[in-house]
């Protein structure tokens, strides 16, 4: 099986140069068009493909953690004609379907990351645009704070992905243009029918772009930008102190995948895979960036986005996922308190992380049952927010009361999914007071099984006799249903409450786009995306639904 | 304004005069134009009288009506080739089809942007020439220059008619943008790189009209093909003035080698640059330069631009009708390309291989021109023979790029490429010298010292006739 490689370092990076300068970090692409990610298609004109983003979340990952100092990143490529002319176009045609939602799904999160660190961390980011900036090289611009445009009579925004490949833009560009930058639906219409895009003062006026500048104060104007943006953000936000992010030291073979805190073990047999999240082995950390990137609350994160990227990519067949836990809930809890507690940059940096991933959990197009079935069991705080955002959470019922659940800080609210809500607030949509009721009594201590199924926080309870069976049935019964429908289903359901850009992008746009992706009209013999760099103009099939 | 808009003051087939929408969008364009042509347009003799042709019709006399006449006077028309009611699409998915008469939704982007993309090349060239005139090797090369000048402005014009009757307000905002890009402008140049370096010297002018309006014929000869009647129709009565321009720079090349070769003669030691001339070797370092630059303005040698362009009848190939087959799906194109840093000759999709089948055709051609030099030559007695460099050959544009080549094709290592550049190419010290013989002569009859007479005047008239006169 194929092991794709999620780690790296900017000492390795071949397609991105990130530069900072005192609080303005500069972070441009530079494709190495002789290394994609697989061989078959050249990564020419600043095309991306897997390899390429990796590096992308890599550095914005590190920009935060490793450069604390830096306010303002820019976003700008090392080529004089062209910004990023957007995923190539060759890489998605040689590409499975699966390969596809999931490259789409990374790029979409890489992206919200991007917002996610404006928002939450104030690292304003400033696109710099100067030459054609098209499809995903747009999008990304979209992602950012802002956009500059070079206003050369030439280079222009575009969206050319349905008239020239009957496809969408993916990356949530559709959603940010009239739901970010509100340009107005009618237009948005025009610039996404109009192969060649939109340039100068229209791209302006439109919205498209916040700024226009001439070739010759390019450079002086995005310097001037960068450093308005960096005075506005200052103020606001804890900062520091820098902490490395270390390697994972991971141990991957073709049945399992080994890290500090996470083991995935593989049942291909049976279709299924189980994952394992080791609690703290040692004592909250009086001073957290003492312990660098070696803390339990990042090291265990961090390899859990790890295993989750690996599952998505590698294991495509691995339809059913039980997760665990092993530990002490009361180290759990401890570590949340002192992250909580403690009002470095460092320590909202690593929250942040641990709430990224738990998203890129509620994202991941497996079924997720949490299993409780044993005294060690550690569904406790910033690990019961796994069992929460599991499709179904099975506990045991033991004689002694051992196996509990346990609440912490990290329940109360900040951990919220996609949608905005906490996983909590998710779970009892339909009556709001339970998540009060639930922290209330968490404070009190450890939720034995049979209360925490009457709490609603397990879906099933069973004792020693039922227990086995119960699980065995279900996860039987879950592998032999549609993986498609299941996908769908689990999304649908996961996701309830209100809509958010990021919600709109993940099952509006990017289901809207799947689906354009198995049709013929992109992908059948003489579709658009398949005959794309061929002779033979795409014929379609002229039935709407 | 209105009135100037009328047929005597715009020679043209198009019914102008009873072309409303026509004369509205050419009433907003023509002042810009004027404005544009004082100021970006030949530099002095503005007021001169010069000995221009004029096309005042597409009759067989039409296209060449010879008189004195001040440039900003001059009448640019608008005309296309008479309309074949019968004509079909003769290449491409629509094969055997009736062309179009209006622009079809589905291919209207890939249409504007395949003709404003060879508009801004007609502004484009009267910029880069505008200070020639200053350093004239006679009158009559002076109003060679005034001529090819006052044509590429027609030829803007003509493109403009096409975006102005067919694009709405899009064509009229691309038309005005025509304008306002200038060449070797950092904030608006013109869109392909090769238009925007400045046409330094008379050398530099003539190795422009021969290779790089010679890019010209075969873009137009392409589009002159096209499904699309009105691009069809205007682009062949464009090649007919294009012709004119190619004869300059033939020409005016093989005037310089004749004199070159003569100075050879009478040196002691064979040095052209001796006796004011230029020197073969310095000649062929031109040759190099102007050709590779000119090989990159076909594009890329594997394109699905060129292939959408073909497939959707808008651009077929070079004299579409001497090719049997015409639709090219299933044919292939046998070409070197580089795999893995070497190069193969490989079969390429033919669709995607139409730049650099246009390309070939364009090579042919431009080695029946060396041919004539090199017969130029031998008939002076001097054992000398030019060369086109390889197709490989400093190019900045397509496969090529990434690696060196040497004119004869060979692969370098960058090393190699830098200790034998300026060998290969006009270095700094070539620009100074050629710019050193750079001094105007403005007496009738009378030459440069490093370009022979022509062989005949324009129109048949006399070798001191004064066709540039106050």
């Amino acid at each position: 099986m194929e092991h794709t490689q999620f780690e790296t370092h900017p000492s390795r990076y071949k397609h991105w140069k990130l530069a900072t300068n005192g609080a303005i970090a500069t972070l441009k692409m530079a494709v190495d068009d002789e290394h994609p990610h697989k061989p078959g298609y050249e990564l020419k004109l600043n095309s991306y493909d897997l390899s390429v983003d990796i590096e992308l979340a890599d550095a914005i990952q590190r920009v935060r953690f490793e450069h604390p100092e830096v306010k303002t990143l820019v976003v700008t490529a090392d080529l004089d004609k062209v910004f990023c002319s957007g995923a190539n176009i060759y890489m998605l045609g040689m590409s499975t379907h699966g390969f596809k939602v999931n490259f789409c799904k990374f790029t979409n999160e890489t992206r919200l990351y991007l917002e996610d660190a404006a928002e939450d961390s104030g690292l304003a980011t400033l696109a710099a645009c100067r030459g054609t900036t098209a499809g995903g090289g747009y999008e990304l611009a979209l992602a950012c704070d802002e956009v500059m445009l070079v206003d050369d009579g030439n280079s222009a925004v575009s969206f050319p992905e349905t008239p020239l490949l009957a496809v969408l833009p993916g990356t949530g560009g559709l959603t940010r243009l009239v739901d970010k930058r509100k340009v107005r639906r009618d237009r948005a219409d025009v610039f996404c029918t109009t192969a060649e895009g939109i340039k100068g003062k229209r791209a302006k006026d439109w919205n498209l772009v916040d700024q226009v500048v001439p070739r010759s104060k390019w450079d002086e104007a995005v310097a001037a930008r960068a450093q308005v943006l960096t005075e506005k953000r200052a103020a606001n936000f804890a900062s520091g102190p820098a902490v490395e992010l270390g390697p994972l030291e991971s141990k991957i073979t073709d049945d399992k995948f080994s890290y500090k805190f996470v083991e995935v073990t593989i049942d291909r047999a049976g279709r299924s895979a189980n994952l394992l999240v080791r609690g703290p082995d040692s004592a909250a950390p009086s001073n957290l960036a003492g312990e660098g990137s070696n803390t339990w609350s990042l090291r265990a994160f961090r390899e859990l986005d790890d295993a989750l990227l690996r599952l998505r990519f590698d294991l495509p067949e691995i339809g059913m996922v039980t997760v665990r836990t092993t530990g002490d809930r009361k180290l759990v809890c401890a570590h949340d308190e002192a992250l909580a507690k403690d009002a470095s940059g460092f320590a909202r940096e690593v929250r942040l992380l641990q709430r990224r991933v738990l998203r890129r959990f509620d994202n991941t197009a497996r079924s997720l049952y949490a299993v409780a079935d044993a005294t060690d069991s550690c569904f406790a705080g910033s690990l019961l927010e796994l069992a929460l955002g599991a499709d179904r959470f099975y506990m045991l019922i033991d004689g002694d009361e051992k196996i509990a659940v346990a609440t912490s800080v990290a329940n109360a609210g900040f951990f919220t999914s996609w949608s905005g809500l906490s996983r909590l607030g998710a779970r009892f949509y339909g009556e709001p007071k339970q998540v009060a009721t639930v922290l209330s009594r968490g404070t009190e201590g450890d939720i034995s099984s049979e209360e925490a199924e009457k709490l609603g926080i397990a879906t099933i309870a069973a004792d020693d006799i039922d227990f086995a069976d119960e699980l065995r049935i279900a996860i039987e019964e879950r592998a032999s249903l549609s993986p498609d429908a299941l996908t769908g289903m689990e999304a649908s359901l996961r996701f309830v409450g209100p809509e958010t850009v990021a919600t709109k992008i993940f099952g509006r746009l990017s289901a809207w786009q799947n689906w354009i992706f198995t049709r013929a009209n992109s992908t059948g013999p003489t579709g658009a995306l398949t005959l794309y760099g061929r002779p033979e103009r795409p014929q379609y099939q002229w039935n709407r639904t | 304004m209105s009135t100037i808009m009328n047929d005597e003051r715009i020679p043209n087939n198009v019914n102008l005069s009873s072309d409303k929408r026509l004369q509205r969008a050419l009433e907003a364009w023509q002042p810009s134009f004027l404005s544009w042509w004082q100021q970006m347009g030949p530099m002095g003799f503005q007021t001169h009288d010069i000995f221009l042709r004029t096309a005042v019709s597409v009759e067989n006399d039409g296209w060449a009506h010879f008189d004195y006449v001040k440039m900003p006077d001059y009448r640019w028309g608008i005309f296309l080739e008479p309309k074949d009611p019968n004509r079909v699409h003769g290449f491409g998915d629509f094969e055997g089809q009736p062309v179009w008469d209006e622009v079809p939704g589905e291919f209207r982007n890939m249409l504007r942007r395949l003709i404003v993309t060879q508009a801004d090349t007609e502004p484009a060239s009267v910029e880069q020439q505008r200070l020639l005139g200053q350093t004239a090797p006679s009158l009559y090369d002076l109003r060679n220059l005034f001529q090819v000048n006052v044509e590429e402005g027609r030829h803007l014009w003509a493109m403009v008619y096409l975006l102005h009757t067919y694009f709405g307000r899009d064509g009229r905002e691309e038309a005005e943008e025509l304008l306002a890009r200038r060449s070797g402008d950092s904030d608006k140049p013109r869109i392909l790189g090769a238009f925007n370096e400045p046409t330094s010297h008379w050398l530099s002018f003539f190795m422009f009209t021969m290779f790089t309006d010679r890019d010209g014929k075969f873009q137009l000869a392409a589009l002159a093909e096209s499904g699309f009647d009105p691009l069809a129709r205007t682009c062949r009565f464009m090649l007919t003035e294009e012709a004119h321009h190619l004869f300059v720079g033939e020409t005016g090349v093989q005037r310089i080698v004749k004199r070159s070769c003569e100075l050879m003669k009478q040196d002691p030691n064979g040095d052209a640059r001796k006796g004011g001339g230029i020197d073969l070797v310095t000649l062929q370092k031109y040759i190099n330069f102007w050709f590779s630059v000119c090989l990159d303005l076909f594009g890329g040698e594997v394109s699905s631009n060129a292939a959408d362009a073909f497939a959707s009848g808008l651009k077929g190939r070079f004299k579409e009708e001497k090719y049997a087959e015409h639709k090219l799906v299933e044919s292939h194109f046998a070409m070197d390309v580089l795999e893995g840093g070497k190069v193969v000759h490989k079969d390429i999709a033919m669709r995607n291989a139409l730049n650099e089948v246009l390309r070939t055709e364009y090579i042919k051609d431009c080695a029946r021109g060396v041919e004539r030099w090199n017969k130029t030559i031998k008939d002076e007695g001097i054992d000398f023979e030019l060369k086109l460099p390889s197709n490989k050959f400093h190019r900045q544009i397509g496969i090529w790029t990434s690696v060196p080549f040497s004119p004869d094709g060979e692969m370098l290592t960058p090393e190699q490429w830098e200790a034998n550049a300026s060998k290969w190419l006009p270095s700094t010290d070539d620009e100074i010298f050629v710019k050193s013989l750079m001094h105007p002569v403005y007496e009738p009859g009378k030459m440069a010292s490093w370009i022979a007479p022509p062989s005949k005047g324009i129109n048949n008239l006399p070798g001191d006739f004064e066709y540039v006169r106050k």
